[in-house]
């Protein structure tokens, strides 16, 4: 035995067990995300049954079977349930019943025993609502303007083919409120800066206002054409409805514009199951959020994180690299540039709400607040800099992640051997010209390991970003067509405070659980993008600065 | 140190040979034109004093060997010529060091082209992680020489000049590091002659080498000789005597003795010396 543990086996199995231990936490993490999430989009059957109430009358029951799991009888009987039998365990189901506006809530949970015949009706539908949620029940006939045009068999086809139609008016209307009437309001919004600028600064003659007046006028009777346009529009999606009856037997008209998307679950073959899936997938990245973020897709939310690391980056590398090359190449290595490098490993570890606190104190308020007063004073008391944004947030970041810049980059110049320097300096190079030509291209993969970090730590940062600039739903992009194309000093959507806000905000919970594994797992796999890329850059580096040890 | 490997002995000894007949009669020291002159250096590396008193002169177009016990101040003699010491914040120097008669001490004077006037080869081969063809042309194109035919012709002709061009000609572009130890010390050497400088400062130059490898650098130092003026500090005696015309010896920073070679190997004016030599301490 005590040669076992002389000969250094155990340790070795100790430090293996680390790794293991290490790899299954990471796996796991990732395993549970997937399922969790991934599972969402998978077409789910709708069972149709029978529940016993308290009172002991039988009501019909629609929905999908969420999740499962053991409950003690004596609690059921304690509420009011009659189960019989002696068993002191009974499983429970929880069922997604939808049509929240006819039942009122939207999930609950069964005790098995007391469901009746649990059935698969093939001509169940689903209904994917902008407003209320899903919707279960029989597709009984279409109308069109209050009159039956389709029933029975004939309908589901009819559906299908209205809904398409429906669709497409929507997104019509879509892009008419989104980019037609968006371009009138921006133009109005600057027709009116541009007269109050030229008030502060009394010039605003009446030649101008007339001028000015001309133009609203022109862009209102726009507006006005642009809105009988939408009207009418709207009039046409609203010609069809459904009928449907749902599961206690009433009878529940829905109006097809407000239906996102219907299928038929319990009708699907495995192809039309995964072609469902995709489809779902894709609206799930490149769909803006409905409903309180809790349906629909997160695309301006990974933009705007994408976003928000990019910047971030453009703006610490500069910094923290120019920063390490001055304390590690230029400053006298004294007492002060110790307690200065003391320091920045110290900033490390500040936690980042603090940064957050920072950046609207300083970036927000101060900064944002004068170049308001300087640049944007036609806009007051409106902010343009003077609120949270993406500028700030970015900055914030950038502030959080200098130190990790800083401290690689000075370690990779400290590898830079000597030797190689004196090679450079003795070919009559100057100081400055050995740094640029030799030295900094020679740790330039310690700058890549330093920006990995500093990624990887920015992008999964939320707490500081409540505070400077991250929202629950960004009315627009950061990028856009209107000049000057980005604009930075708009909120904007993130991945992270997505997370949040769906898992503990929202209204619906039990319904967005698995948006939040969802997009958990796109959080994981986009920081693990910009990761991997600039991995790659750093790689392709390494390689080309390959031998540096051996010198 | 004295200890050599019978290999390199033996390497050493057929290289003496044909070497002792190529040998003219050198010159005495006084007749010969002086490209650096020392005069009472003296050399502080915080309080410490590395350089006593130095005065020497190395003469154009021979080659120099420095030589004594690790840490007589010969490397920081060296260093001196080219203002290497420059990078040592401590260092302190007190008296003259001329080179063609200019002082190069004066503040005034532009290090970077003292540099280039003046070469320097390291004990470790260091060349850049680039490729040979931009090891040699790291100079020139810091003079900001541009035109591809004239760095061509440099770097071809330096290459050359450090006898690596037969081996490296088809592989220019591979790295500099991707050459053995050797060949890396020649790269470097091209590296250093690509600029034409007046006078080559070799610091220990084959100490990483093998004998095989030492053996052509040697070669190459002699062939060098008629256009450069070399300094070479080295801790090997056989080395010494096989490649330098005059020796200086150095003991605890101070110069002990200088003179013709042969005069240093054969017949020492200073007991210290002859100690040294014959291996007696050190």
């Amino acid at each position: 035995m005590r040669d076992w543990i002389r000969s250094g086996s155990p340790w070795i199995w100790l430090t293996a067990g680390a790794v293991a231990a290490s790899l299954l936490a990471v796996a796991g993490v990732m395993a549970l995300t997937a399922l969790r999430g991934l599972g969402h989009f998978w077409p789910k059957p709708v069972v149709e049954t029978t529940f016993m109430e308290r009172d002991g009358k039988r009501s019909g029951l629609i929905g999908e079977l969420r999740d499962r799991e053991e409950v003690s009888v004596r609690r059921l009987r304690d509420s009011g349930f009659t189960i019989a039998g002696d068993a002191v365990f009974v499983e429970r189901v929880l069922v997604k019943m939808g049509n929240r506006d006819v039942t009122g809530a939207d999930f609950r949970w069964f005790p098995v025993p007391l469901l009746g015949e649990i059935k698969y009706p093939k001509d169940i539908i689903t209904l994917e609502r902008r407003e209320w949620g899903n919707f279960y029940g029989h597709l009984l006939a279409v109308k069109e303007d209050g009159k039956v045009v389709a029933e029975g068999e004939a309908a589901w086809p009819e559906l299908l083919a209205r809904f398409e139609r429906a669709d497409r008016l929507f997104w019509q209307i879509h892009a008419l409120e989104k980019y037609d009437i968006g371009r009138i309001n921006y133009s109005l919004e600057q027709a009116r800066l541009e007269s109050r600028a030229l008030e502060i600064r009394g010039q605003l003659t009446d030649e101008r206002t007339a001028g000015l007046e001309k133009r609203k006028a022109e862009l209102n009777a726009e507006f006005g054409k642009l809105q009988e346009r939408v009207a009418a529009l709207r009039k046409d999606i609203g010609r069809d409805t459904l009928l449907a009856r749902v599961q206690d037997g009433k009878e529940v008209e829905v109006r097809l514009a407000l239906v996102a998307d219907v299928y038929r679950p319990n009708d699907m073959g495995f192809a039309s199951k995964i072609g469902h899936y995709a489809g779902k997938l894709r609206e799930f990245i490149t769909e803006d959020p409905r409903e309180a973020n809790t349906e629909g897709g997160i695309f301006p939310a990974i933009f705007g994180t994408v976003m928000m690391v990019l910047l971030m980056a453009v703006m610490v590398t500069p910094l923290g690299i120019m920063a390490a090359i001055y304390m590690r190449e230029y400053a006298r290595q004294g007492l002060l540039i110790r307690i200065i490098r003391i320091s920045v490993n110290n900033l490390a570890g500040v936690p980042s709400i603090v940064y957050g606190v920072f950046g609207l104190g300083f970036f927000v308020y101060f900064l944002g607040g004068n170049i308001d007063q300087l640049f944007f004073p036609e806009a007051l008391p409106a902010p343009t800099f003077g609120s949270p944004g993406l500028l700030w947030a970015s900055l914030t970041l950038a502030i959080l992640t200098l130190p990790v810049v800083i401290v690689s980059t000075e370690e990779g110049l400290a590898r830079v051997p000597r030797s190689v320097r004196e090679g450079s300096l003795a070919l009559g190079a100057t100081k400055a010209e050995t740094l640029i030509k030799t030295v900094l291209p020679m740790a330039s993969p310690a700058m890549m390991t330093g920006l990995i970090l500093a990624i990887a730590r920015a992008a999964g940062e939320v707490a500081p970003l409540m505070l400077v600039g991250v929202v629950k739903l960004a009315p627009a992009l950061p990028v856009d067509g209107y000049f000057p194309y980005m604009h930075l000093e708009r909120k904007f959507m993130h991945l992270g405070f997505h997370i949040y806000d769906v898992g503990f905000q929202s209204p619906n919970v039990e319904a967005a659980r698995p948006l939040v594994y969802a997009t958990a797992l796109l959080l994981v796999i986009v920081i693990m993008v910009l990761n991997l890329a600039a991995i790659r850059l750093r790689n392709q580096l390494r390689e080309k600065y390959r031998g540096l040890e051996s010198v | 140190m004295s200890a050599l490997p019978n290999s390199a002995t033996r390497g050493a000894m057929r290289i003496e040979t044909r070497m002792s007949e190529d040998r003219v009669a050198p010159d005495e020291l006084a007749d010969l034109e002086k490209v650096i002159t020392v005069r009472d250096l003296d050399l502080f590396y915080g309080q410490a004093q590395a350089l006593k008193r130095v005065s020497l002169d190395i003469p154009r177009s021979h080659v120099v060997a420095f030589i004594g016990p690790s840490g007589c101040g010969k490397s920081t003699l060296l260093r001196c010529f080219n203002r290497m010491n420059d990078l040592v914040d401590s260092c302190r120097i007190q008296g003259e060091i001329l080179l063609d008669g200019k002082d190069i001490m004066d503040p005034k004077v532009n290090v970077a082209q003292l540099r280039r006037r003046v070469g320097m080869v390291f004990q470790k081969p260091n060349p850049f992680p680039k490729s040979i063809y931009e090891n040699v042309a790291y100079g020139l194109r810091l003079l900001g020489v541009k035109n591809r035919a004239q760095l061509d012709a440099a770097v071809e002709k330096s290459l050359r000049g450090a006898a690596l061009w037969d081996e490296v000609k088809d592989r220019l572009d591979s790295s500099g590091l991707s050459l053995s130890g050797g060949q890396q010390q020649r790269l470097v050497i091209a590296r250093a002659i690509a600029l034409e400088p007046e006078v080559l400062l070799l610091d220990e130059p084959c100490s990483a080498l093998d004998p095989i490898a030492t053996a052509k650098v040697e070669d190459l130092i002699v062939e060098l000789k008629d256009r450069y003026t070399i300094v070479i500090v080295t801790h090997n005696m056989q080395q010494a005597a096989r490649v330098s015309d005059f020796t200086a010896y150095m003991y605890l920073g101070e110069l002990v003795e200088f003179g013709q070679t042969d005069e240093i190997f054969l017949r020492p004016k200073v007991k210290h010396t002859e100690d040294y030599i014959t291996g007696r301490f050190g």
